[in-house]
Order: C-alpha cells, then structure tokens, then sequence
C-alpha cells in the first residue's frame, strides 16, 4: 500500500485543466476514437438575455428570445433527466443566469437530484440575499467574468456603467458565503495592458482560480475582431506575465490559460472533439454539441422538447453525428497523425471562415486557407479600429464616438 | 472563511469543504471527487484516506487505523497519507476542521 500512496495520483489536471479534465480519466482506459460516454458536465445556458454588452460574448448573433425559453418545469425535467443520465455537473450560465426569476429553484433541483451546480455570471444583478438564497440552494461554486481590472475600460467593454464595482462587490460577498470563486477574464487587443493588474485582483479577491482566456473569434468576436485581436506581441507578453504568476502564485491562485487559436501553433482540440464528451443545452432547449454550433446554417439541433430523450440526441442525432470521431473527415486531417490530437479543430470556426464546417478549421497551419486568414488577423491586430459593436437582441449597436456616453445598460 | 493553505501533519483534522463532494459514481461504478468545474477519479487508497476526512478525525488517527487495517509499518503509512492529504490539500480539496472558539 505505502508504494502507491505517496505517488497516488487524483488526476492529472495538468497546467491548463479544462473543466473536463475528470473525463480523459475515468475514459482512459478506451481509445480515443472509441466512444462518447455520457458527458461529466454539462453547460445550460437558461436564458440569453443579459444587462451587458460585451463585444466578444459567445452566444450566437441569432439570439433565442425570453419568449422561447424553456419553462422552470422543463429545465426541472432536463435536470432531472440529466441526473439519471449519469451527468455529475451542471454549470448555470446564459445570457445572464439569474436574470431568469427561478434560478434559486433550479439550483435546488439540482442539488435534490444529485448534481453539482457552478454558477457562471456577469455577477451584476445579485443581491447578496439572492447569492444566499443560491448558496443555501447548494449552488457550489461561482464563476464572475471580469471586463478590466478598472472601471474605465471594464465598463465600456461590458456596455454597461458601475458593472465593474457591483462585480468586485458580489465576489466579496461570494467569499464571505464560503464558496469558491473563479474570475474570468476575456482578454483582447484592449484590455491585455490589464493583465498583470487582473491577476493581482483576482488574488485581492481571494479568487481560488483565474481563466485568463483569450477570445475566440467567432459570432459575435468575429464581427469585433478588427476591434479585439491582440498583437503577435502582445500574446507573447500574456504568456510570459501568466508563466511568471503560475509559478509566483502556485498555491494560492491557479491560473488557467487559453490562448487565441489564430496564434496557436496546431488547431484547438474544440469542445474534446464534436459530440465526445460535451454538449450544452440552449435556452430554448436545443441540445447543442458547442454553444456556437447553431451558427452552423445547414444542421438541425434536436431539442428537449421533441419526443426524443437526451441520451437518444446525444448518440443518435444526426447533429452530433456528422462530425464526431474522425470519418467525416476531408484531408489534410483525413491522413494527419493528430486528428485525434484536436479532431479538426473547430467545426463553428471552419464555418465561419471557410463557408463549410466540414473544412479544416483554418487556424491549423496545415489548412489551404490558414495563411490568407492568419495575415488578416494581424492587419488587423495593427489597426487602429477600436469602436465596439454591442451585443444585443438587435443584431448589435455600434459604439458611439463618445465612449463615455455609451454604457446606457439594457 | 477557510484558509486553503493548510499544513497537514499528524494533528490535523482535515475534512473536504462545502464545495468539494466525494460520491459514488453510479453510472460508472468508480468514486469521483466534485470541486469546480472539475471531475477527478481518485483511486481507491485515496477514497479510503478521504472518506476518514471527517474534521473530528486527526491525522494520527487514521495512521494508527490504516497501520493495523494493513498490517503495515505505521512510519511509511504516516509519510504517505500525509504526503497525499498535502497534495489534496494544495489543490483545495481539502481543509482545516475550524477551531470552535468562536
């Protein structure tokens, strides 16, 4: 017994652990292309609508009206369901989660059948009787997206005045209830200067956990990309500040790190693969194997409300079939030795950007159009377009030329 | 609020906080600890030690019950279990039983 104790290892999770990471273990011992168990977690994004605006948000730009959401039985059905499916986790997120007036209720739901509950959040509409309530509901633990590490450019980017201030305060207060909290910090060509700010606030804020996550430019980025894409420079700097605070910070403060795949040597391995090992359910209740997946024109999501169960979408749907595993695949993925490492890339960036999702996602340097979109992206990224178009149920609003005019709320 | 830095040794009495679940998962017969966003499979020494992680429990306590259960010395049980309990706790699944002073 002693031998494997002291070497007994919970998990690997390794330096960038997504919130996955369980899967790779408890599915080792299959092989990669084998199978799509039922997924650990799954992400419900309960309602599209919220009080910001920020520019890069990764709902798609068609976004589900309140009118279509589904109702607190459904999603109480859905939870139940996903329960029984072998589901482990849920994470609350939107839109805006508790913009919906049932929140506590689900998170109860939740918890009364078994589900651990992560609440993912722009933070600004809680009261702390409201984080209380959601606390006692069992909710375990909160995510709160930060724009800046300061008001000035933290609200312009949010679209919304005062939010950075209710945001601090609403960390505190998840603190002070004893659960933990990850900030999320979305970083792009204008707010990047922050970081090491942003990082020393998540640490002030007793944070457990920081993403630092850069965009990834699709829907709404995509529109905002000339205005959003970091410098080749810049990325440089990021990881050099985020390497240098993984180490200065180990053990007070992990530091999560995605980096814009239009930089990345190799493609992201998007989702663990199309229909492996997530899917999320939209506020409408499609079931969606990305959250950007209806942006696909040409495919048909299954929804909780059709006669079909979950688990039959999840494996039968020809949604999730069309690009899972490595058979659809065309070259230059077709014969590559890592099309198991990232399974193509991104289904919704190849869509974008080449007008097929079965295409090689173009921030692989091996697809044909990887050069023509990556010059692109850097002309851009030296540009001096800085003017944001809003996120809203409009199909967006651009930026007025007097920032400090703008942030009018929702 | 907790501390996450604890320092295990013999007298601590660590438990799992609030947030950090140990449960039996049915669908894939296997134990998985809950903690954010996160879903770990620990093995079955591990799920042992965790499930003595009562915050009543100390550190020797268990050493003494692990020693006799496997008829191990209770020296190399000791470094390991709080070798193991460090780690956990370095990665916030674990924490220090408070103090009732208050």
């Amino acid at each position: 017994m002693s031998d494997t104790l002291a070497d007994n290892k919970m998990t690997p999770p390794g330096p960038n652990a997504a919130p996955s990471d369980g899967l790779a273990v408890l599915e080792s011992h299959r092989s990669a292309a084998e199978t799509h168990g039922i997924p650990l977690a799954v992400l419900l994004e309960v309602t599209h609508r919220c009080p910001l605006q920020c520019p890069y948000c990764s709902n798609p730009v068609e976004l589900d009206r309140g009118s279509t959401e589904l109702t607190s039985d459904e999603w109480k059905k859905v939870l139940s369901e996903l329960a029984e499916l072998g589901v482990l986790q849920v994470h609350f997120s939107g839109g805006e989660p508790t913009a919906r007036k049932d929140i506590v209720e689900l998170v109860q739901h939740a918890s009364d059948v078994g589900l651990y509950s992560n609440l993912i959040t722009s933070a600004v509409l809680l009261t702390k009787d409201k984080l209380s309530a959601l606390a006692d509901a069992g909710l375990s633990h909160v995510q709160i997206s930060f724009q800046g590490n300061e008001p000035s450019v933290a609200d312009r980017v949010a679209g919304l005045k005062d939010a950075h201030k209710k945001k601090l305060e609403v960390a505190k207060w998840t603190r002070e209830l004893d659960m933990p909290l990850t900030v999320n910090a979305v970083m792009h060509r204008q707010n990047l200067h922050q970081l090491s700010d942003i990082i020393q606030m998540a640490v002030d804020l007793d944070a457990d956990r920081l993403e630092v996550a850069n965009v990834q430019y699709y829907g709404w980025a995509l529109k905002n990309r000339a205005a959003l894409m970091p410098t080749i420079e810049q990325i440089e700097e990021t990881s050099r500040i985020v390497e240098e605070a993984q180490v200065r910070l180990k053990g007070t403060l992990a530091i999560d790190y995605v980096v814009p795949d239009y930089y990345a040597l190799r493609p992201k391995k998007c989702m663990g693969g199309w229909g492996r090992q997530f899917f999320n359910i939209s506020p409408a209740g499609k079931v969606l194997p990305c959250h950007a997946a209806e942006s696909i024109t040409g495919l048909e999501f299954e929804s909780v409300r059709s006669n079909h169960s979950i688990a039959w979408i999840w494996q039968n749907s020809e949604a999730f079939n069309r690009y899972r595993g490595t058979g659809w695949m065309p070259e230059p993925c077709k014969s590559c030795e890592f099309r198991e490492v990232d399974y193509g890339g991104c289904r919704c960036q190849a869509f974008a950007l080449t007008g097929d999702a079965g295409n090689t996602d173009p921030a692989c340097a091996l697809s044909p159009r990887h050069e023509e979109i990556f010059k692109q992206a850097e002309r851009e990224s030296a540009g001096t377009q800085n003017r944001f178009l809003y996120r809203n149920f409009a199909g967006g609003t651009l930026e007025s030329d007097k920032p400090q005019d703008n942030p009018n709320g929702a | 609020m907790a501390s996450r830095n604890i320092s295990v040794s013999e007298t601590s009495r660590p438990k799992l906080p609030r947030h950090t679940k140990l449960k039996f998962d049915e669908t894939r017969q296997v134990w998985v600890i809950l903690a954010p966003e996160r879903v770990l499979a620990p093995d079955e020494i591990a799920v042992e030690v965790l499930q003595l992680c009562d915050g009543v429990r100390s550190v020797a306590a268990m050493v003494d019950q692990l020693a006799e259960k496997y008829a191990a010395p209770r020296e190399a049980i000791a470094t390991d279990v709080v070798a193991m309990l460090q780690d956990l706790a370095d990665k916030g699944f674990l924490t220090e039983a408070r103090e009732s002073t208050a």
